[in-house]
């Protein structure tokens, strides 16, 4: 019995990953077939893989200039939104009060909002500023709209360090820098790498803003795949290879990272 | 001046007023402890010396230094807490030479100070381990060792020894005494055990409410308790306390303290056990507690209430005696302290004789 049932959450795990992987497989072929073979029915399985779709993408638009928006804007909101929800977690989860829960709540509930609510407002807001289309524009609005998540992370993985180890540090002459540099950091690398790896790939993934706020000059990856969906119809291959081009990056960061991403999502829930 | 002086010392949280006004002088090398029922405001007040809480009254001299508002970092104080707060993620090295490596001393004198602090404190073989891979015991040991290296102008100390086995505890007592005579480091130390604040205090602040009620050497709250409360206190077991309106007999005892109104109180060794019939008091034997060393009796004497009351005996012989048992109980002579009905002393009758 025991051991049926471990088959049956064997091959049920197995659907469920292939269900979610799926997409991500046929992306990766079609974007080693040509366009004849990509929209072929029934589907080719076996085919010679080439780079045609890749190097036409390479033509057609400077894939270098969009990654270094993509890498530009993602990095610096992670450490921007870093620095400013690290101090907020610290207050939070050693100097409660009574409306901490409450703030923290608040914070949560701006995620709840369909970012298109907002589009007016802050599109008007990038137009007065000078900032359509700019890198700053999409800098401000990544780290924005991930602070909250940030400050979520950070406040659950350090509320689970005792407070006394931080009043001792203190009493040893440490500063509030020092506290954070040799007692915070260390007994909270996990969540805070888990964080800022959280917070890069949703920068890097982000479209919705980088569609509307910055197009060409600013465009992230994000544009670059959205290019290739035109009115003229689509062009699967291309479409495939762009986008695998775009997430290649960041599937290998996060590939690496897998480890710390995991610990940090379920700090606390195992402990 | 004092080395260290607490003026009109204030705490407020929200409306409550937990700690109302405390002046104590502590001198250069003394050792203090303050000592109180929970909630009495002693962790409290030690925190507001550390820094570690907010002072919002009154002042806090240190060594002819105003250190009311200057944060922990900065006063030159080291605490042991009650759960040690070791850094979990450093070494034994680590931990005992965190605050000389944060004020960037020379790391060869480090290494000998915390070599010579680990010698004393017998920790030399546990330098490189984690805290994680100690007995309770030993992190104690490791948290004072992070105290002493420093040469801090006062040692304070939360409750040290509540984490501990009874055995360990008393172990670790007789270290601390021992450290203190060999270092003669300004030491206050909290705790809600009067056995530890009658063994290690040079002098002991009682505390109640947020208030001091007295101070003074152990020997000295003991025979001169300032108020009905002190002298419940400092003393195991507690002092008989008896209301002469409950038991008018107690005042004709030796005549002593014939027209007292209100409470007279007696140390359970001074009260003695005589066989029924004999002795100024009679009553009934409620429980023996034989302790070895020690016999508590607790004896039930008739009075003017219902219940009768409690009187309570320390002898240092054994007893044949059980509960039901008839006896005498006489009461040594000068052996009374005196309070009125707020519990206040309002004498000892007579002066306590040679």
């Amino acid at each position: 019995m025991k051991h049926l049932n471990l088959i049956v959450h064997t091959v049920a795990a197995w659907l469920a990953t292939l269900l979610i992987v799926f997409p991500l497989i046929w992306l990766v072929i079609t974007a080693f077939k040509t366009e004849q073979q990509a929209i072929a029915i029934p589907p080719e399985l076996f085919f010679t893989p080439t780079l045609e779709s890749f190097a036409e993408v390479n033509l057609r638009s400077d894939y270098l200039h969009f990654a270094r928006n993509s890498v530009i804007t993602s990095v610096v909101s992670t450490i921007l939104g870093l620095a400013i929800a690290a101090p907020a977690a610290y207050s939070m989860a050693f100097f409660r009060t009574k409306k901490t829960r409450d703030i923290l709540m608040w914070m949560l509930s701006t995620k709840m909002m369909p970012a298109v609510g907002a589009l007016v407002p802050i599109y008007v807001l990038a137009q007065t500023a000078g900032l359509l289309d700019s890198l700053t524009a999409l800098i401000v609005v990544f780290t924005l709209s991930n602070l909250p998540i940030m400050v979520w992370m950070l406040y659950s993985g350090f509320k689970d360090i005792p407070g006394d180890i931080l009043e001792a540090a203190r009493m040893d002459g440490a500063t509030l820098f020092g506290e954070f540099k040799h007692v915070i950091r260390p007994l909270a690398m996990g969540t805070l790498s888990s964080t800022a790896l959280l917070c890069l790939v949703l920068s890097w993934n982000e479209a919705f803003w980088s569609l509307n706020l910055g197009s060409s000059k600013a465009g992230t990856l994000a544009t670059l795949i959205a290019s290739y969906s035109s009115p003229e119809g689509l062009f699967w291959a291309k479409l495939s290879a762009a986008s695998l081009m775009a997430i290649a990056p960041i599937v290998i960061v996060g590939w690496f990272s897998q480890k710390q991403l995991v610990q940090g999502l379920t700090f606390g829930a195992v402990k | 001046m004092s080395y260290l002086q607490l003026q009109g010392v204030e705490k407020t949280f929200g409306a409550v007023r937990v700690i109302k006004g405390v002046d104590l002088q502590i001198e250069k090398g003394e050792f203090v402890v303050f000592v109180g029922p929970s909630g009495c405001g002693k962790s409290t007040l030690l925190r507001m010396i550390a820094g570690l809480t907010e002072i919002d009254g009154g002042s806090l001299m240190l060594d002819g230094r105003d250190i009311t508002k200057l944060p922990s970092s900065k006063r030159d104080l080291a605490m042991v807490f009650q759960s040690y707060a070791l850094y979990p993620h450093m070494s034994v090295f680590d931990n005992m030479s965190f605050a000389l490596r944060l004020a960037n001393v020379d790391k060869v004198v480090i290494k000998q100070k915390v070599g010579r602090a680990a010698e004393i404190l017998n920790l030399t073989q546990y330098l490189d381990r984690t805290p994680k891979e100690l007995s309770g015991g030993q992190r104690q040991r490791v948290a004072i060792g992070r105290a002493i290296v420093r040469a801090p102008k006062v040692f304070l100390f939360d409750e040290p020894l509540s984490n501990l086995d009874a055995a360990l505890r008393g172990q670790t007592r007789v270290e601390i005494a021992k450290l203190h005579r060999d270092l003669g480091a300004t030491t206050i130390y909290v705790t809600h055990d009067q056995v530890e604040a009658m063994t290690l205090a040079d002098r002991v602040v009682v505390l109640r409410d947020g208030q001091i009620e007295q101070v003074g050497a152990p020997l000295d709250l003991y025979d001169n308790p300032a108020n009905q409360f002190v002298a419940q206190f400092i003393g195991m077991p507690q002092m008989n306390i008896i209301d002469t309106a409950a038991l008018p007999a107690v005042s004709t005892v030796a005549g002593e303290v014939s027209g007292h109104d209100g409470y007279i109180g007696v140390r359970p060794e001074n009260v003695v056990v005589r066989p029924a019939g004999e002795g100024r008091l009679s009553g009934r034997v409620d429980l023996v507690e034989s302790l070895g060393n020690n016999t508590l009796i607790h004896a039930n004497v008739a009075g003017s209430t219902a219940g009768g009351v409690q009187i309570v005996a320390a002898q240092s012989t054994r007893t044949q005696l059980h509960a039901g048992d008839a006896v005498g109980l006489d009461i040594l002579p000068s052996s009374f302290h005196l309070f009125d009905r707020q519990g206040r002393t309002v004498g000892r009758a007579p002066a306590q004789a040679a």
